[in-house]
C-alpha cells in the first residue's frame, strides 16, 4: 500500500505539469466569469431579502450596492409567531415541519438499506443477484407512477376483491404518512449506492469474522456498519437535501395538511399568494435555501464522493 | 406565543419518539434473530436484512406501478374500463399537443446542454493551477430546491410596465441596451426555454463535478505522450479526452435525461404551467390531484415510465459489462 501511494506522488507531480502547459490563465478566468454569472441570481434574492419593501418595488437589487439600506425587518417579520400576511404563526412551524419530515426520512432508509445491501452483496443466495439487478432497474421508475395507488394504499387499503390484503393504514395528512414514501422511494438508489460500497470491503475481513463464529448480526454491527460510514455520510447528505427541496410527494401526501407542511412546499404556495410581497417572499425563500446549503458545504466532501460512487469507477 | 409552542413542541416528540421506536424495533429484532444458531441462522439473517427493504419496494413501488398501469385504461373515478381511450386524448387532444411539444423540447436540449456544459467546465477546471472558490460556487445551486431557484430566478425575469422602474435583472439589462422589454415568462415559447435556464443553472455543477472526476482518471502517461506528440487544445480533446470519459458523459447524459422528463417543480412555480409552458409530469399532477381524472393522469405517468426504459436498459447494459470487466 505504501509503495503505491510513495510510487504515485511525483506522476501526479508531473501529469499536473504537464497538463498546465496550455491555457492555464484563460481557463481560470473563462471559469471565473462562469461563476460570476452562476452566482449573480442567488445574489440577488439574498440581497433584496434585506432590503426595505419600498427599495425592493421600486428599484432594483443591484442598487443596494451603490444605495446600502441594510434591514433585518423582513426576517423578524417571517420569524414572528403572531400573523404575518395571512400566514399565522409566521413561517417557524414549516420550518419545523421540514426538520420533523426531513429527520426520518434520512434515517429510516439508510438504515434499512444498509441491512438489505450487506445482504445482498455478503450473504449471497439464489437470486440475491437477479434480485440485485431488480432493485437496481426500479431506481429509474419516475415516482409519479407510485404516488396515486400509495395514496390510495394510506386512504382505503388493498383489496382483492372482497379479500383485504392491507386494510387501510389512516395515516395520509399525518407525518408517518410522509416518511414511509420518502422511504420506499429513496430505497433504490440507497440500496445501489450502498451495495457498491460494502461489496469492495475487504474479502478477508469478513471470513476472518465467519471464522470466528460470528453470526451475521455482529458482523454487521461490529464489522460493516463501522466501515461503510463514509459511504451512509454521502447518502445522507443527498437524502437530506432530496426530501428537504422535494415538492411532489410533500404535495401528494400532506395534501395540503397546514399543520405538516414543510418549508419548500409552503414557500411554492406563497409565491402565488404573497405575490407582492416580495420582502417576505424572498427572507423565506433564503431560509429555505439555506439550510441544505450548510448541510452542502459542511459536508460538501462526502457529498461529491457519494455522488461519485454510483457514475464513475 | 403559548400556542405556538403547543401546536409545535409535540411535532418534535412524535419525531423523536418515532426515531426511537424504530431503532428500539432493529435492535430487538437483531438481539432475538442473533441467538438462532445453527441452520437456521442465515435464511433468518436474509429474512431480517432483506425484508423490510423488499416489503416497503412491493408496496411503495412496484404494486403501484402495476395498479397505476391498471388505473390508465380506466375512467376518471377508475370504475369502467375505458381501454385505450386514455392513450389516444393523451396523443391527440388539442390541449396535449403543447405539453407534448415542451417535453420534447426539454428532453432535446436541456439534458445535453448541461452535460456539454458540466464537460467544459470540468476540462476547464482541470486546466486551473488549483480548484477553487469558483467550482463550488458553480456547484451551489445543486443545492437549491427546484422551488427556490424558481423564485431566484424570478428576479431575473421580473418584468414592470414601460413607465415603472425593471426590478428584475434581465429587462433592466434590454432597458440599457436600448429596446423595451416583454413580460419574458407570458411570452411563447421563449418562457419555456427560460425555464430550462433554471434548470441548467441548477444541475450544471453536478455534471460538471462527476465529469472532472473522470477527467483526472484519464492515465497520465497517455496524455502526456499525446501531448509530446504535438496534439494540443481540440485534437486532444477529440482524439483523447473525450474518448476515456465518452461511458462517463453518457451516463450522465442519461441521468440528465430521467431528471428532465420527472421535471415538475419549476414549472410548477414559475408558471403554474400556465402560458403555454406545462410538461408531462406536471400536466399529470393537475390532471390527478386538481382535474381529478385518475385515468388520464395514470396514462402519463405511464408515458413518462415508458419514456424512461431505454435509458434503463441501456444503463443496465453499461452495468453488466463494467461488473464482468472488473
Amino acid at each position: 500500500m505504501s509503495l503505491l501511494t510513495r510510487n504515485k506522488a511525483p506522476k501526479i507531480a508531473e501529469h499536473n505539469a504537464g497538463r498546465k502547459l496550455f491555457g492555464s490563465r484563460g481557463a481560470t478566468i473563462t471559469v471565473w466569469i462562469i461563476a460570476i454569472f452562476w452566482t449573480i441570481p442567488t445574489l440577488g434574492l439574498f440581497t433584496t431579502s434585506f432590503r426595505p419593501k419600498e427599495d425592493i418595488s421600486t428599484n432594483g437589487w443591484w442598487n443596494f450596492f451603490t444605495h446600502p439600506h441594510l434591514t433585518l425587518g423582513n426576517y423578524s417579520a417571517i420569524f414572528s409567531t403572531s400573523t404575518v400576511s395571512g400566514i399565522p404563526n409566521g413561517i417557524l412551524p414549516y420550518v419545523i415541519n421540514s426538520f420533523v419530515i426531513t429527520i426520518p426520512a434520512v434515517i429510516f432508509p439508510i438504515t434499512l438499506a444498509t441491512m438489505a445491501a450487506y445482504c445482498l452483496a455478503w450473504v449471497k443466495f439464489r437470486g440475491s443477484d437477479a434480485l440485485f439487478y431488480g432493485i437496481f432497474a426500479l431506481q429509474i421508475v419516475p415516482i409519479q407512477v407510485a404516488l396515486v395507488p400509495l395514496l390510495n394504499l394510506f386512504t382505503g387499503g388493498v383489496h382483492i376483491g372482497t379479500v383485504t390484503i392491507v386494510p387501510a393504514l389512516h395515516i395520509a395528512g399525518k407525518f408517518l404518512g410522509i416518511w414511509l414514501p420518502h422511504t420506499m422511494f429513496a430505497l433504490p438508489l440507497a440500496i445501489y449506492l450502498l451495495h457498491n460500497f460494502i461489496s469492495s470491503l475487504p474479502r478477508d475481513l469478513m471470513e476472518a469474522a465467519n471464522v470466528d463464529g460470528a453470526s451475521h448480526f455482529v458482523v454487521f454491527r461490529r464489522i460493516v456498519l463501522p466501515l461503510s460510514i463514509p459511504a451512509i455520510a454521502a447518502f445522507t447528505i443527498f437524502q437530506f437535501l432530496w426530501v428537504w427541496n422535494d415538492l411532489l410527494v410533500a404535495l401528494t401526501f400532506t395534501g395540503g395538511t397546514e399543520g405538516i407542511d414543510p418549508l419548500n412546499n409552503k414557500l411554492a404556495g406563497l409565491a402565488g399568494t404573497w405575490g407582492s410581497h416580495w420582502e417576505l417572499l424572498t427572507s423565506s425563500a433564503f431560509v429555505t435555501i439555506v439550510v441544505p446549503l450548510i448541510v452542502f458545504f459542511s459536508l460538501q466532501r462526502y457529498f461529491v464522493r457519494g455522488l461519485l460512487a454510483g457514475s464513475v469507477k | 406565543m403559548s400556542s405556538f409552542w403547543s401546536d409545535n413542541l409535540p411535532k418534535l416528540g412524535q419525531m423523536f419518539a418515532a426515531i426511537a421506536i424504530f431503532l428500539a424495533v432493529l435492535a430487538v429484532i437483531f438481539f432475538i434473530a442473533g441467538k438462532a444458531n445453527g441452520k437456521k441462522q442465515r435464511p433468518i439473517a436474509i429474512v431480517v436484512f432483506l425484508g423490510p427493504a423488499l416489503l416497503l419496494l412491493l408496496f411503495g413501488l412496484l404494486g403501484p406501478a402495476i395498479r397505476t398501469l391498471l388505473l390508465s385504461f380506466k375512467g376518471s373515478a377508475s370504475h369502467s374500463w375505458v381501454g385505450i381511450s386514455n392513450y389516444k386524448w393523451l396523443f391527440t387532444d388539442e390541449s396535449m399537443r403543447i405539453v407534448l411539444r415542451n417535453t420534447i423540447f426539454w428532453i432535446l436540449f436541456t439534458p445535453i446542454i448541461t452535460t456539454g456544459l458540466g464537460l467544459l467546465l470540468a476540462i476547464l477546471l482541470d486546466r486551473m493551477r488549483r480548484e477553487s472558490v469558483a467550482k463550488s460556487l458553480i456547484f451551489m445551486p445543486m443545492a437549491i430546491s427546484f422551488v427556490g431557484a424558481s423564485i431566484v430566478w424570478q428576479f431575473v425575469y421580473k418584468y414592470a410596465n414601460p413607465n415603472q422602474p425593471q426590478i428584475g435583472l434581465m429587462s433592466s439589462v434590454a432597458r440599457h441596451l436600448g429596446f423595451e422589454p416583454t413580460n419574458w415568462l407570458l411570452t411563447q415559447p421563449l418562457n419555456t426555454f427560460l425555464l430550462m435556464i433554471v434548470f441548467v443553472w441548477s444541475q450544471t455543477g453536478f455534471a460538471m463535478v462527476i465529469l472532472s472526476a473522470a477527467i483526472k482518471n484519464v492515465p497520465t502517461d497517455v496524455m502526456e505522450a499525446s501531448s509530446l506528440d504535438g496534439a494540443t487544445g481540440w485534437r486532444l480533446f477529440r482524439g483523447i479526452t473525450f474518448p476515456m470519459v465518452r461511458s462517463t458523459f453518457i451516463v450522465v447524459l442519461a441521468t440528465m435525461v430521467v431528471a428532465t422528463l420527472k421535471l415538475f417543480d419549476i414549472v410548477r412555480a414559475s408558471t403554474g404551467g400556465n402560458f403555454g409552458t406545462s410538461v408531462l409530469a406536471n400536466e399529470m399532477y393537475s390532471e390527478t390531484f386538481i382535474r381529478y381524472d385518475a385515468g388520464r393522469g395514470a396514462a402519463m405517468a405511464i408515458v413518462l415510465f415508458l419514456l424512461v426504459i431505454p435509458v434503463l436498459v441501456y444503463n443496465i447494459i453499461n452495468l453488466r459489462r463494467e461488473r464482468t470487466i472488473s
